[in-house]
C-alpha cells in the first residue's frame, strides 16, 4: 500500500475483514470443533452445554444401530444410481443444447428450472404425480397395461421413487456446467475431425469426452458429495417425520436430524455427523486421486 | 415422399429433427411437475381425483388459495421469508464486498495463507455445523435476556433480538460466505491495479474507491451473488426448522411442512400452497435467468 505504515496496513485490513472472519469463525470454524467434541460425550445437554462420560460410546452406539446401517446402505444405493444416471442424461442434453439450433435458450431455461425450485414444494407435486390411486404416472402406465405401482407407500418402491426424484432434481446444475465445458472446447478440434472424416459419434467419444474429462471429474465429485448428503428430497417426497414407509428410505443425514430434532440426542447426532464427514472426506480424496491419474494419463 | 437431393441433406434434417424431438421430450419431463402443481392448484377436489385424468383445469378459480390461507397463515410465512431472504442478501453483499476488497487490494503479511485457510472451510459439510450452531443461538438468546435484566430501561422487544424464534437466528449464520468472497475477489482482481494506485495518489480513500470504482464495475457479479443468496435463503429448510418454534417466525418451507401434516392428501390445497412457495422465485428467475445461469456456469455453485 502506498505510504502507509505497517501497523496501519494491518489495522485497515483488520477492519475490512473483521465482519466476514468473525462470522465464519463463529458459525463455521468453531462448530466443527464443537460438534466433534460433543460427539465424544455420552450425554450432552444442548441448553446447559454440559456433558458427562467422555469416550467412544456414541460412535459404538451409532455403528451398531441398524437404522444407521440402513441409512448408510440406502445412501450408497442412492448415490450409486443418481450420480452416473444424472451425469449421462445431463451430458446428453447439454450436447443437444450445444447444437446451436434455434430456440436453445428457451430449452436451457426450462432445463434449469429445478435449480431454483424449493425441493419441499416441488416434492408435493411429485407426491401427487406418484400417488398410487390418482397419480398421473400410474394413469399413464395403466393405459399401456401396467398395474398400478404403490410408489410412495410400498417399502419395496420408496427408495426407487426417491432415486427418480433425485435424478430429476440434480440434472439442472449438471447441464449448465457441461454446457459451459462444451462451449469452452476449441472449434479447431472439430474442424480437424471433420477433415479426417470422423462421424459424430466418433467425434464425441474421441474428442469431446476426453477434453471434458476434468469437468466430468469435477461434477462427479460435487454430485457424489451432494448425494451422500441427500435429505431435502426425502422430506419433499415423504414428509418430515419418517423417511418413507417405516423409514425404508432413510439416509445418513436423515438419521442425523432424526436423532437431533426428534429424539433430542445431540451427542449421538454429532457422532453420526462426524462419521458422515469422514466418509465424505475419504471418498472425495480417493476420487480426486483416481481422477487425477485418469486425467493425466 | 419425394426423393432427397442428396443423402447429406436428409441426414442433416434427420439430425435436427431428432435433436428437437429429444429436447422437447426432455423439456416436457422437466416442466411437467411445475405444470401439474400449478394446474392442480386450480382444480377442485373432485377434479383432482377424477378418472380419466383432467389434463387442463376447467376453471381458474383461486378458491384453493383462499382455503389454504384459512387453514395456515401463509401471509405471515410469506412475509417472514421475504424479510429473511432480503436482509440476508443485503448483509451478505456487505460483508462480501468488504472482505473481497481487502483480499484483492490490500497487501499484508499472511494474506494468502489466511485466504487459503478460509477456502479450506468449504470442505466442511453444513450437517456438521448445525448442531453446535443451534446451541450457539440458544446461548445468544440467554445473553440477550441477561443483558435486558442488567439494562431494564431498554424496551421489551430488545430482549428478543437474539436466540431461538428471532429473525436474527434465521439470518446471521449465513451472512458471511467464503465462497462468495472468493468469487467477488476474482472480479475485483480484474480491475487494473494502476487505477487503485492512481486514485491513492489523488488522495482518494480506500473506502471511497471501493464504493465508487470497484462496486459499480462489478455490478454483474454482485447481482449474481445477491440472487444466489436470496434463492438459497428462500429455499432453506433444516436450519429454519430448528430455530423457529412459533407460527410468527415460521418461513414458507417450514409452514409448508406443517401444512402437509394438516392438509393430509388434499392435493388441491397442497398444490396451491406449493405454488405460493415456488412462484416468487419462478418470476424472479424469468427476469434474471441470464445472471443465474451465467453465474452457475462460471462458478460451479451447487444449489
Amino acid at each position: 500500500m502506498v505510504g502507509l505504515s505497517k501497523r496501519k496496513q494491518y489495522t485497515q485490513a483488520f477492519l475490512y475483514l473483521f465482519p466476514a472472519i468473525f462470522l465464519i469463525g463463529l458459525w463455521v470454524i468453531y462448530p466443527v470443533f464443537g460438534t466433534i467434541r460433543m460427539s465424544f460425550f455420552e450425554e450432552w445437554n444442548i441448553f446447559t452445554r454440559e456433558g458427562t462420560g467422555f469416550g467412544l460410546s456414541n460412535y459404538i452406539e451409532v455403528w451398531n444401530d441398524d437404522l444407521f446401517r440402513r441409512g448408510v446402505v440406502n445412501t450408497i444405493i442412492y448415490t450409486f444410481w443418481v450420480v452416473p444416471v444424472s451425469i449421462i442424461i445431463s451430458l446428453f442434453i447439454a450436447a443437444l443444447l450445444n447444437s446451436k439450433l434455434q430456440g436453445m435458450k428457451i430449452f436451457e431455461s426450462i432445463f434449469f428450472l429445478p435449480y431454483i425450485t424449493n425441493i419441499i414444494a416441488i416434492g408435493l407435486a411429485f407426491r401427487f404425480i406418484f400417488h398410487s390411486s390418482y397419480g398421473v404416472l400410474n394413469y399413464i402406465l395403466g393405459s399401456i397395461g401396467i398395474d398400478p405401482i404403490v410408489w410412495l407407500n410400498d417399502p419395496e418402491w420408496a427408495l426407487t421413487t426417491l432415486i427418480i426424484f433425485g435424478i430429476w432434481a440434480g440434472l439442472a446444475f449438471k447441464i449448465v456446467i457441461f454446457m459451459a465445458g462444451l462451449q469452452g472446447i476449441d472449434p479447431q478440434y472439430y474442424q480437424a475431425a471433420k477433415i479426417d472424416g470422423a462421424n459424430r459419434l466418433t467425434t464425441f467419444f474421441r474428442i469431446t469426452l476426453p477434453l471434458l474429462a476434468p469437468i466430468v471429474a469435477y461434477i462427479t465429485v460435487i454430485s457424489m458429495i451432494g448425494s451422500l448428503k441427500v435429505y431435502t428430497e426425502i422430506i419433499g417426497l415423504f414428509g418430515g417425520t419418517l423417511a418413507g414407509p417405516a423409514n425404508t428410505a432413510l439416509s445418513i443425514v436423515f438419521y442425523v436430524y432424526q436423532k437431533f430434532y426428534q429424539e433430542s440426542l445431540p451427542a449421538v447426532a454429532s457422532a453420526a455427523a462426524v462419521l458422515l464427514f469422514v466418509f465424505i472426506l475419504v471418498i472425495t480424496v480417493l476420487q480426486l486421486a483416481i481422477n487425477k491419474r485418469r486425467v493425466v494419463s | 415422399m419425394t426423393l432427397p437431393t442428396s443423402t447429406q441433406t436428409t441426414m442433416k434434417y434427420v439430425r435436427i429433427t431428432a435433436t428437437y424431438a429429444f429436447l422437447i421430450i426432455g423439456a416436457i419431463l422437466m416442466f411437467f411437475p411445475f405444470y401439474w402443481m400449478i394446474t392442480g392448484s386450480f382444480k377442485s377436489y373432485q377434479e383432482i381425483i377424477a378418472n380419466p385424468i383432467l389434463w387442463v383445469p376447467s376453471t381458474f378459480s383461486l378458491a384453493n388459495y383462499v382455503e389454504a390461507l384459512n387453514i395456515a397463515p401463509f401471509d405471515i410465512y410469506f412475509r417472514n421469508t421475504a424479510i429473511v431472504s432480503l436482509v440476508n442478501s443485503v448483509l451478505t453483499l456487505f460483508t462480501t464486498i468488504l472482505a473481497a476488497f481487502a483480499f484483492s487490494q490490500f497487501t499484508f503479511k499472511g494474506r494468502d495463507l489466511l485466504f487459503s485457510l478460509l477456502l479450506a472451510t468449504l470442505m466442511i459439510p453444513g450437517e456438521l455445523l448445525i448442531i453446535t450452531n443451534y446451541s450457539t443461538v440458544v446461548e445468544l438468546g440467554r445473553w440477550n435476556r441477561q443483558l435486558l435484566e442488567l439494562l431494564p430501561f431498554l424496551p421489551d422487544g430488545a430482549g428478543r433480538v437474539f436466540g431461538i424464534d428471532t429473525y436474527s437466528a434465521l439470518i446471521i449464520p449465513f451472512i458471511a460466505s467464503i465462497f462468495y468472497i472468493y468469487l467477488l475477489r476474482q472480479f475485483f482482481n480484474q480491475i487494473p491495479r494502476q487505477l487503485y494506485l492512481a486514485a491513492k495518489v489523488d488522495g482518494c480513500s480506500d473506502w471511497k474507491y471501493m464504493w465508487t470504482i470497484m462496486v459499480p464495475n462489478s455490478i454483474n457479479a454482485l447481482i449474481t451473488i445477491g440472487l444466489f443468496n436470496f434463492i438459497a435463503s428462500w429455499n432453506a429448510y433444516i436450519w429454519p426448522l430448528l430455530v423457529t418454534n412459533s407460527v410468527e417466525r415460521r418461513v414458507l418451507s417450514i409452514g409448508l411442512r406443517y401444512f402437509t401434516g394438516e392438509a393430509g392428501s388434499d392435493f388441491h390445497l397442497l398444490m396451491a400452497a406449493g405454488t405460493v412457495v415456488v412462484m416468487p422465485l419462478l418470476i424472479i428467475y424469468l427476469f434474471t435467468r441470464r445472471f443465474i445461469i451465467a453465474g452457475v456456469a462460471r462458478s460451479g455453485i451447487k444449489g
